[in-house]
């Protein structure tokens, strides 16, 4: 379509273009109306040509609640800027509503001033009772949406007119209003719709008149932006400058899919995946099983624990074991995690964070995991836990988790959440010289003396040896019953449990020695210490420079590692007078740093389901500040 | 490998480990003929590993100078599937016991059976919890007094073998402890199936539940209350006196061979039917109205688990090529910041 209608063109017509730095479009609409697949095409548009982009789906646990209700709402939030951005944003500039539903649970997030474009063909009585609206508030004479620039489209409508004469059934035609929606907002920030063209053409190749109606649709929405009078203006958002190199986006999930297998490709050994489905970890099975490949075998376990059973036998026949999943199902791995926590096996366990407790918020992000993973085990089991802060930094620390798991013999687990993992960004693909190699050595004679073999034989790092099953001569048993040093043998004697129990927590501890200094954005010193793990990074990342700006001593420490801690970071801690530590918890992440470095840390807390705004860090940095 | 294996004998696959079994426990007459069977296998040590769950039987492994993994409750065949299907050169054995395979860990053990992974699953049944010191099993009787049901359990037992047929097992056996040249015999058989070889064995907890079994062991009265499973021959037991016949209403009956009922009469066995109906049958087929089967009940062949996954990962090497990581990385959209 950007060939045959040009800006330039449109200029002719009296239309102003302006020229925005930063812009936050939200689609929402009922969750069968495909607002995520428009989303996900604006993402891939925007980043293709050269944005920075984070995004923000939402969506409902039900796949499909009755249609038209507030539970039904699903939305795909995207922030796209001409600089680095962290977060997807905190106020909506432009909200496409399919529905009433969708208005009136999203509205209360759209800027005044923003612009609203609303499917008025979906305000009939029906579903304006559905979404609990006493009366139309697209009505002449209501006041209630005059805060925005607002766009009544007859959506519905202009779609089947798009698509009249290729013999599509009513409901095959309602279906393309997505795309109505998406070439619509195309227009209106001039976006590239080539590729999602292609993808519409490859999706619905053996449908050709699907094919074409949401092409047609597409196009519809685009000109109809073109040439109603109703929008004024449009806007372009110039590329951002980020640093030189091939891109290409990312999910989380699919970056710590990505991460695995790239890690097993270092360390020259082949991967093995076992899981059990459950929102929001699935996808790291669904982008791993095809990897057939790069001998990635996947096991869709009957259950949780079996799932994490299966990954402790893989590791001790010499496999990179991983598993992944959520709080629930982290919940009933733990048994089998204290397994391999004694028989010292490398493994990566994945906790795709949801709200919790029970099943809780299973489509919604939370980080009230982290003590689970500190202490969901029974007996003195501590393992070390790192983090991921943003979609793409999954690729990196899960070749992390994979690394200290197998330089340690110890199983890792890897902190994610629904924000992280469902979101994406843009992802500079490294060169394989960029990689830290894995190194990994399999012991093939005995360490013992007169040829004996001792499984429980530390090395400097404390770390036993990892025997690949099926090596001549060193044939040996372990197991869950507490093992004597060095023999490996069962021992119940007293002396031994507790050397035991404190060699494997000192092993741990060592850990802090071989990963990176913590490291701190903005003044070494000064008046407020933000500290922060996992996905809200963006949010107080963003909070802090907005803060430094206006002169304000505040600094911000992010923590990828944080079991054990950083070395360096009680040191860090003590140059600031006051620590603020903002969650998506009750302060776990504040009752450990408390308990480790005596701090009067302060929390900021959010358990909403959702990640933290700006402001919100904003405000309560301030707030410290004298 | 050289291709010379040494000759290996019961000794070498015993452990320096001292074997705390409570004495006459029939756990130990199970090592004693796994120790026999197993040199006879032509693998040298190294590709052997046992795995266990939680139980008494469950320290087995300990006693076996192989590979071993004592791991958590129930969660052996789990444990075990993974390790067969990342190292299809082990011979993965999974020793359980009653409650470990029935009660914490029934789950898995569906499962592994149904996938067919080429385990060799030896559950020791002895009908009581011996570790936690005598509480009812899953497979104790119905009414039976325990320090958990002092005044008689309330549940009915499942029997091992009907579950295993439940769940389209490929092979099923059964065998008793002290019966040392069957229970070789079909530990033989079980190593040497491709695929779940699910053995049941009786074994007596002469502590917590001694003579459990005493109908099938007792030389006095045994040969009238089991019955030997031989493919395609009848079901003759009781020194040839008695048989098994199956009636209008396609129920087994016990017959006398007297004269009057002909041999061919008789329902006459078959490991490899395809329908496990027979094998269910037999399993049915229960002390003291039936003498117990023991022996194979079901050998039959299927694609393994194991077999099939790593197929599909030679068929991707050989289709596609081994994966290259730079192209997995610029799949999809990508695009150049300069």
């Amino acid at each position: 379509m950007s060939s045959t209608i040009d800006a330039p063109e449109a200029e002719a017509q009296g239309r102003r273009k302006e020229t925005l730095e930063t812009v936050v479009v939200r689609f929402c609409g009922d969750s069968g109306d495909g607002m995520q697949l428009v989303g996900t095409q604006m993402t891939n548009v925007s980043a293709a040509f050269g944005n920075d982009v984070s995004t923000l789906p939402d969506f409902p646990a039900e796949i499909r609640a009755p249609a038209g209700t507030l539970a039904g709402v699903s939305g795909y939030q995207l922030c796209f800027s001409n600089h680095d951005i962290f977060t997807p944003g905190d106020a909506v500039d432009t909200l496409v509503a399919m529905n009433p539903a969708a208005l009136k649970t999203n509205v209360e997030d759209l800027k005044r001033g923003g612009t609203l474009i609303v499917n008025e063909d979906e305000f009939d009585k029906g579903n304006l009772t559905k979404a609990q609206y006493l009366s139309n508030p697209l009505a002449e004479g209501d006041v209630s949406l005059q805060a925005f620039r607002i766009h009544k489209v007859p959506m519905t409508r202009l779609t089947r007119d798009a698509v009249d004469g290729l013999g599509l059934t009513v409901r095959e035609a309602d279906r393309c209003k997505n795309f109505f929606a998406l070439g619509l907002i195309y227009w209106l920030y001039e976006r590239d719709s080539t590729a999602t063209e292609n993808w519409v053409k490859h999706k619905f190749g053996k449908k050709p008149e699907i094919m074409e109606a949401n092409l047609r649709a597409l196009r519809g929405g685009y000109n109809y932006g073109f040439s109603t009078e109703a929008f004024t203006v449009h806007y372009e958002v110039p590329p951002a400058k980020l640093p030189a190199g091939r891109y290409r986006k990312l999910t989380g999930n699919e970056a710590t899919a990505l991460g695995f297998v790239t890690a097993a490709k270092l360390a020259g050994k082949r991967l093995f995946y076992a899981g059990y489905p459950i929102t929001p970890a699935s996808d790291i099975l669904h982008e791993l099983a095809p990897h057939k490949n790069f001998g990635v075998r996947t096991l869709q376990a009957e259950d949780e624990i079996a799932a994490m059973s299966a990954a402790v036998g893989a590791a001790f026949a010499g496999e990179l074991a991983i598993t992944a999943s959520s709080g629930p199902g982290i919940c009933l791995k733990g048994e089998a995690m204290g397994l391999g926590m004694i028989t010292e096996l490398p493994m990566v366990i994945v906790d795709v964070q949801r709200g919790g407790p029970s099943t809780g918020l299973p489509t919604k992000t939370e980080q009230a995991d982290l003590l689970l993973a500190m202490f969901g085990r029974n007996g003195e089991s501590p393992l070390p836990i790192v983090a991921a802060q943003s979609p793409a930094d999954c690729f990196y620390m899960a070749m992390e988790a994979m690394r200290i798991a197998v330089e340690f013999m110890v199983p890792v687990i890897f902190l994610t959440d629904g924000y992280v993992a469902n979101g994406a960004e843009p992802w500079r693909i490294p060169e394989l010289s960029e990689l830290k190699p894995i190194e990994i050595n399999h012991p093939t004679e005995p360490n013992g003396e007169d040829d004996v073999f001792l499984p429980y034989k530390r090395n400097e790092k404390l770390v036993r040896p990892w025997v690949k099953l099926g090596t001549p001569g060193l044939e040996h048993r372990i197991g869950g019953i507490e093992k004597a040093a060095n023999s490996g043998h069962v021992s119940y004697d007293p002396d031994n449990h507790e050397a035991m129990v404190r060699v494997r927590a000192a092993k741990i501890d060592g850990i802090a020695d071989y990963i990176p200094e913590q490291k701190v954005d903005g003044p070494e010193s000064g008046e407020v210490l933000a500290i922060s793990w996992g996905g809200t990074f963006g949010a107080v990342r963003t909070a802090a420079r907005e803060l430094q700006a206006e002169g304000k001593a505040v600094s911000h420490a992010h923590l990828q590692y944080l079991n054990p801690f950083p070395r360096n970071l009680g040191d860090i801690i003590s140059r600031f007078k006051k620590v603020l530590v903002p969650e998506l918890n009750m302060g776990q992440l504040r009752m450990l740093l408390r308990d480790k470095y005596l701090v009067d840390a302060k929390g900021l807390n959010k358990i909403k389901g959702k990640p933290f705004l700006v402001s919100e860090v904003v405000e309560a940095i301030s707030d410290m500040l004298d | 490998m050289s291709t010379d294996l040494p000759v290996l004998s019961p000794k070498d696959f015993a452990s320096d480990q001292e074997i705390r079994w409570c004495p006459r426990c029939g756990d130990y007459s199970i090592l004693a003929q796994m120790k026999k069977v197993l040199p006879t296998l032509g693998l040298p040590k190294e590709k052997f590993v046992f795995v266990s769950g939680i139980g008494c039987s469950s320290r087995f492994p300990y006693y076996m100078d192989t590979y071993g993994f004592h791991t958590i409750h129930g969660r052996a065949p789990a444990v075990a599937t993974a390790i067969k299907t990342a190292r299809q050169d082990m011979q993965v054995w999974v020793i359980t016991g009653d409650g470990d395979a029935l009660s914490i860990g029934g789950n898995h053990l569906m499962h592994v059976i149904r996938r067919n992974v080429d385990l060799k699953i030896v559950l020791f049944n002895n009908q009581i919890y011996g570790l936690t010191k005598g509480q009812y099993s899953p497979t104790s009787p119905t009414g039976k007094r325990t320090k958990s049901t002092p005044v008689g359990s309330v549940d009915h037992p499942l029997n091992p073998l009907s579950v295993a047929l439940g769940c389209e097992a490929t092979f099923v056996a059964r065998s008793v402890d002290i019966d040392i040249k069957h229970l070789t015999m079909t530990l033989e058989r079980a190593a040497h199936h491709k695929g779940t070889a699910f053995v049941e064995v009786y074994q007596d907890c002469n502590v917590f539940n001694s003579g459990a079994f005493e109908f099938a062991t007792d030389k006095k009265v045994k040969n009238d209350n089991i019955i030997y499973l031989e493919h395609g021959k009848p079901l003759i037991f009781a020194k040839g006196t008695k048989g098994i016949r199956v009636n209008e209403g396609s129920r087994p009956e016990v017959v006398d061979l007297d004269g009057s009922v002909s041999e061919d009469d008789l329902l006459f066995h078959d490991e490899k039917a395809p329908e496990p109906s027979l094998a269910f049958l037999l399993a049915r087929m229960r002390y003291p109205k039936f003498p117990e089967p023991m022996g194979v009940f079901r050998a039959i062949e299927k694609p393994t688990y194991n077999e099939v996954v790593n197929q599909q990962i030679d068929d991707a090497v050989k289709q596609k090529g081994d994966g290259d990581l730079e192209e997995l990385f610029n799949r999809g959209d990508t695009w150049e910041v300069k």
